[in-house]
């Protein structure tokens, strides 16, 4: 009995033996193949709630840029770290992630968030931790004036950028009155704002502005008052799923005149939520959801190509969305700049190469950062998207 | 503003009211036998929305889709019933009423998981155009939401009046002891309360997933229905279904004339000032019971 014990304890004994020795080896071998220690860099996107069409592909495309950069070895033999953060998108849960971002996770630089009231709300502690934030949300407000956001860069065309485009348009086809339709948030407010100032000088009316909520489903009551005012096109300013049943309630009117939307419904879930409601929408947006029918010598055609082949290899299924491009965007940029900073890059390294960015083709457009100009793009990043048979098509007129 | 634009917010209004009072319907059932103010109705809509989108991707035709997904959520409804209110049977109404909110965020929480964020849609039930009423537009599926309501409603009649175990249901509601003297078990009729309720919210669900299947929209849904129900008087059948009607049309009124940003306050605006003139609600009997 006493001996049977004995030879018991003696082969626990040898298992715990090899287990620590085997353990032991793991934890002294991991370091010695990789001895730098990894970059963290921070992200935080609206990957629930209602802006999730927009997070979602934003999360995927930052994620795959890392994953590729760390399987071909890193930057300089450092592994990156991303940290992804979801705001549930509300502005309140954006500043509490960039906060836990920088103050536990000691990140060198925060991208995100996806829209521009979540955006907002990170600008006043990127700016008092002097962090380098790139922001992939559309406002303008984000980035200037630029003197006093010397630590903010976003990637996206800004609204009052999207708003020049939108009267050229209307210039062009001599539309003079319109109706204008914002959501009520940071994005629909900042494009009324932009809109107005443009228009006037333009010498475009606005006959009427009608606002709905990011969460109503039926716009009839606000398309009525759009009707009654009679204005010769509508110009909707939002993101799916509301801006689709503007569409949707538009199709039940039957109104005929045209409806203009923004680079807000740049996302398959516009077309799927509105259905045939969809046909006949037009909208300027950046050039990825024209990809194919791109002439090749755009300077943006090939990283045009990587990125919608990359993006559905590795998320097959998933459509592209021009929101993904502008997280893609801002991810390499800051890859970039930690490229560039060296071994010890700080927040100060990353800040002042990514002020430097110049001819940079990315997938939103080509930039051209300065210290007066953080988001650096031009009208030649837009293109106009109609919709026909559910697809996107280049519109030439 | 002209006659047909009226005609548009009138429309509009009854379309959305019609959900709001298969939702409401849906909180007067569960209220008359047990007393709770059923807080996971909204989340029943959500689940029939978001089973019919899945029913539907599976190939269903249409009329399957439709009692598959009503008969699943009735099924969800008996059985939270059985495993989270008839364990705390003996507690207040309060805390009962607690016990559904926090329902109502498990079952969010566990559609999150399995649908995801993104909002789903299935097709219209029938397609076509918009039909013009006196210059007015409705869609095809936004009759789809009011026969369901009014099927729903003649359902309750036939069977609350016209079969046994309805006999026995509102044998319930109108005496529970009285009831139970007499071989009618109230716990199997508060079971059968959470399955109707669960049902008619999950029809109202389903005529609604055309438009929009989300796992968050329940809680919106629920508090439109809620608002109906309590203006309503919370017992009264024909109550619901009109106070539905008043607080869409108020709301489409409101987004028309004030602002869509205060769609809400302006139905719980309607619940305070009717409350205030008359605290039964609508068509409540006040301190009567509850039939």
């Amino acid at each position: 009995m006493k001996k049977r014990m004995l030879m018991l304890m003696s082969v626990v004994l040898v298992f715990v033996l090899v287990f620590v020795a085997g353990c032991g080896s793991a934890s002294t071998t991991a370091p010695t193949s990789n001895e730098k220690k990894p970059f963290v860099i921070g992200a935080v996107f609206d990957i629930t709630g209602p802006a999730s069409s927009l997070g979602i592909p934003e999360k995927n495309s930052a994620q795959m840029l890392v994953d590729q950069i760390n399987k071909a070895g890193g930057i300089n033999g450092h592994k990156v770290d991303l940290k992804i953060l979801d705001d549930k998108s509300t502005p309140a849960e954006a500043a509490l992630d960039i906060k836990q971002l920088i103050e536990q996770d000691h990140v060198l630089a925060v991208i995100g968030a996806s829209t521009s009231g979540a955006s907002m709300s990170m600008v006043p502690i990127a700016m008092d931790k002097q962090i380098p934030m790139v922001s992939a949300a559309a406002s303008a407000a984000i980035v200037r004036p630029a003197s006093d956001h010397k630590w903010i860069f976003k990637t996206a065309q800004p609204d009052d950028l999207v708003a020049k485009v939108v009267v050229t348009y209307l210039k062009a086809h001599n539309i003079t009155s319109v109706a204008f339709m914002p959501v009520n948030n940071d994005f629909g407010n900042s494009g009324l704002k932009e809109f107005q100032a443009q228009a006037g000088a333009a010498g475009i009316n606005i006959v009427t502005v009608q606002k709905f909520e990011a969460s109503d489903t039926d716009m009839t009551a606000q398309l009525t008052k759009v009707k009654d005012a009679k204005p010769q096109a509508v110009i909707v300013w939002s993101t799916p799923p509301s801006a689709a049943y503007v569409a949707k309630s538009y199709k039940q009117l039957g109104l005929t005149m045209p409806q203009i939307q923004s680079h807000g419904i740049g996302n398959k879930s516009f077309i799927d939520v509105a259905g045939d409601a969809a046909n006949g929408v037009i909208f300027p947006a950046g050039k990825l959801l024209a990809v194919d029918t791109l002439s090749a010598s755009d300077p943006q055609k090939s990283v045009l190509s990587k990125y919608a082949s990359d993006y559905q290899a590795a998320f097959p299924g998933q459509a592209l969305s021009t929101f993904g491009g502008h997280a893609y965007d801002a991810t390499n940029m800051v890859l970039d700049a930690l490229k560039a900073s060296g071994d010890n890059p700080t927040a100060s390294s990353i800040r002042d190469q990514l002020e430097k960015i110049s001819n940079y083709p990315g997938i939103t457009g080509v930039f051209n950062m300065s210290p007066s100009e953080h988001n650096g793009l031009d009208t030649s990043s837009m293109v106009w998207i109609k919709i026909a048979n559910g697809k996107w098509t280049l519109d030439q007129n | 503003m002209d006659s047909s634009s009226l005609m548009q917010y009138i429309l509009t209004g009854l379309a959305q009211g019609g959900l709001y009072a298969l939702i409401g319907l849906g909180f007067v059932l569960i209220y008359n036998v047990t007393g709770i103010i059923n807080f996971v109705q909204g989340e029943f809509v959500m689940l029939g929305a978001m089973l019919a989108v899945t029913y539907e991707r599976m190939g269903l035709p249409l009329p399957l889709v439709i009692v598959f997904a009503v008969v699943s959520v009735a099924l969800i409804g008996a059985g939270l019933e059985v495993i989270s209110i008839r364990p705390a049977r003996r507690a207040t109404p309060l805390t009962l009423i607690i016990i559904t909110i926090g329902l109502s965020m498990a079952v969010r929480g566990i559609a999150l998981l399995i649908w995801g964020t993104d909002p789903l849609v299935i097709p219209a039930f029938s397609g076509g155009g918009p039909i013009k009423i006196l210059g007015g537009a409705l869609m095809p599926q936004q009759f789809w939401i009011l026969g369901a309501t009014a099927v729903s409603v003649l359902g309750l009649y036939i069977f609350l009046d016209l079969t046994v175990m309805g006999k026995a249901f509102r044998a319930c509601v109108i005496n529970k002891m009285g009831a139970s003297l007499m071989g009618i078990s109230p716990r199997r009729m508060s079971t059968l309360a959470f399955a109707l309720g669960a049902a008619v919210g999950a029809l109202g669900g389903v005529v609604f997933a055309p438009t929009l299947a989300s796992y968050d929209m329940g809680m919106a849904l629920g508090v439109k229905g809620f608002v109906a129900a309590v203006l309503g008087g919370l017992t009264s059948v024909p109550g619901v279904i009109l106070s539905g009607f008043i607080v869409g049309i108020g709301e489409s009124f409101g987004t028309a004339f004030i602002s869509s940003g205060y769609k809400d306050a302006i139905s719980l605006f309607i619940l305070l000032l009717v409350l205030l003139v008359r605290p039964q609600g609508l068509f409540g009997i006040y301190g009567g019971k509850r039939v």
